[in-house]
């Protein structure tokens, strides 16, 4: 366990090199000098120079790569050249938004999936499983954004259940914070419980073929019985993977539905960075969600690792 | 069941046929603006209703479908053309370090969320149809990659290929000659279903303004106009909406039903 662990923890720091690397490059190589945006067109030249020596502009490439690394280790990522405060901070505050959001969404797309799954299992083949299907083929078929719009328009504008945007905040209390946040979440859940639905199903699917399934049922359990206490269990695995993959995305595919909705969150924050130019916050944002994604998939593969020890052998 | 086969096929084919309509006939011309009949619903003149500068919708829905072809279909070349080659020598070479590189840069294109990254290429290098199109590309390399590796791997321990090595043909005669057909099934399953994803994410981009740029239509603009107007115009929003599903639900039902129908022991066990 201990050496593939190690082994794991290499390719890992080898994948978050080059991640950092890559993106370092697509953003030096984005048209446009953040010194002479922020200044405008009229910028006196040594206004400008002197502006690109705070930022640490005039630095060689080289350099700036390992101060933006070495920074980021520390938790510091750099000062955003819009606000001129510190990435790390604006980072924190919009993660107040996109992280409850990423997590309401996969507790609704759980919610939704996992029953629905089972349901279909075990009616394989029956009207019940077809209609489960048949919904996650319209579920994986609808643009989230789409879905979002329609939501806003019945419960925001005709039935006012909801407000059609914006974020209350968590100062006005946990209730009303999570009501502002429900339509995205329903919305951003909506694709992910369908996957997720198929893969429950099928995974419960293989699991009843197997043969310690039929020595259940023989020892007497009911088919219900042997389908909790044998069959989720197996069938949890590709499960996991995807919710941990999910999760990820969720994180990252907000940015969409947060324009929708007008969230303050990660994926506005980009958006916001990018129109103003902003690099460094776009450059500290994306490797920060890369970074939750390569390590989302490192957990996962050694939570499998100490669950199933062929896949140590493996390596 | 070649029912999913049907409809799939039967609505896939609907949108080729609208977009390839739209060369030579629309209702309206898709540009021409009308503003005394804007924001018309559905009626017998304009049959899907008009827009906020009066456009008929059915004409900008036919011309939208080329672009979301356009850009999807090219977006799946360029999975196949480099992923299934990059898939196809990785597997040749299995276990050793060309492997070991190509899947783990693989991995490593996964790790990226595909949607921030799209977003960023196209606002760097510019909103519009081409940039899009290399954005949402790049992330079917991986997938290709991934498929045809892992297809052709199982391939590799057949007696045909033992046959053809003894027979003397290279690595890369061999993978060519023999393991490519043999992949063909599972490739153009794959390259439906990514098909789809690109539609999905096309309409995705240009809703935020980062895809194909006026007065080219696009679906996802369509959605982004119709945001604001939707409690007074919500077939302005209802249309592009169910044009994008359909589309969609065909091309994924049309992928299971290729499946089912190239894949004998799929079909083995189902019944």
């Amino acid at each position: 366990m201990l050496r593939y662990t190690l082994k794991r923890l290499l390719s890992l720091l080898i994948s978050l090199a080059i991640a950092s690397l890559v993106i370092f490059a697509v953003i030096e190589v984005a048209p446009g000098d953040p010194a002479s945006f922020m200044l405008g067109m009229n910028a006196q030249e040594d206004t400008l120079a002197a502006l690109r020596a705070e930022l640490g502009l005039d630095q060689s490439k080289f350099q700036r790569y390992l101060t933006w690394v070495t920074g980021m280790m520390q938790g510091d990522f750099g000062t955003s050249y819009q606000y001129r405060t510190p990435v790390a901070g604006m980072i924190a505050d919009r993660l107040w938004v996109s992280l409850p959001l990423a997590l309401y969404a996969l507790l609704l797309s759980t919610a939704i999936a996992f029953p629905a799954g089972i349901y279909a299992a075990a009616r394989r083949g029956k009207p019940g499983d077809m209609g489960v299907m048949g919904a996650t083929q319209l579920g994986v078929a609808i643009p989230n954004f789409w879905f979002a719009m329609m939501l806003v328009l019945i419960f925001a504008i005709n039935l006012r259940w909801f407000s059609a945007g914006g974020f209350t905040g968590w100062d006005k209390g946990v209730f009303a914070a999570l009501k502002s946040l429900t339509l995205p979440a329903i919305a951003l859940a909506l694709p992910q419980a369908a996957i997720l639905a198929r893969v429950m199903r099928s995974a419960l699917l293989d699991v009843l073929g197997e043969d310690f399934m039929r020595t259940a049922r023989a020892k007497g359990l009911s088919r219900g019985q042997a389908l909790r206490r044998h069959g989720l269990r197996n069938a949890m695995i590709p499960v996991l993977t995807i919710l941990g993959l999910q999760f990820s995305f969720l994180l990252a595919g907000g940015i969409i539905i947060e324009q929708v909705f007008y969230l303050p969150g990660l994926g506005r924050l980009i958006f916001q960075s990018i129109s103003a130019r902003d690099l460094i916050v776009v450059e500290s944002v994306t490797m920060l969600l890369v970074f939750a994604v390569i390590m989302v998939n490192f957990a996962v593969d050694l939570a499998y690792a100490a669950v199933d020890p062929r896949l140590r052998a493996r390596t | 069941m070649r029912r999913n086969l049907m409809i799939g096929g039967a609505l896939s084919a609907l949108m080729v046929l609208a977009a390839l309509v739209s060369f030579v006939w629309t209702p309206f011309a898709h540009t021409a603006m009308d503003i005394p009949a804007k924001l018309q619903p559905p009626n017998g003149t304009h049959w899907l209703g008009t827009d906020h500068f009066g456009r008929d919708i059915l004409s900008m829905i036919m011309v939208g479908a080329r672009t979301s072809i356009a850009v999807a279909f090219v977006a799946v070349g360029i999975g196949v053309g480099l992923g299934v080659p990059l898939g196809l020598w990785a597997a040749a070479r299995q276990g050793g370090w060309v492997d070991e590189i190509i899947m783990r840069g693989n991995d490593l294109i996964f790790a990226f969320p595909s949607l921030v990254i799209a977003i960023l290429i196209t606002a760097i290098f510019g909103a519009g149809a081409v940039n899009a199109i290399i954005a949402i590309g790049i992330f079917n390399i991986p997938v290709f990659a991934r498929v045809t590796r892992g297809g052709a791997l199982p391939l590799w321990a057949r007696e045909f290929i033992l046959a053809a090595r003894v027979a003397g043909k290279g690595a890369a005669r061999i993978s060519v000659e023999h393991i490519l057909p043999n992949l063909a099934n599972l490739l153009i399953v794959q390259a439906t279903i990514q098909f789809s994803l690109g539609i999905l994410a096309e309409a995705a981009l240009s809703y935020v303004g980062l895809g194909a740029q006026p007065p080219t239509p696009s679906w996802g603009r369509m959605l982004a106009d119709a945001q604001t107007l939707v409690s007074i115009a919500p077939h302005m929003a209802l249309v592009p909406g169910f044009a994008i599903i359909l589309t969609v639900l065909g091309l994924n039902l049309l992928g299971d039903g290729l499946r089912d129908a190239l894949d004998p022991r799929l079909r083995e066990a189902r019944t």
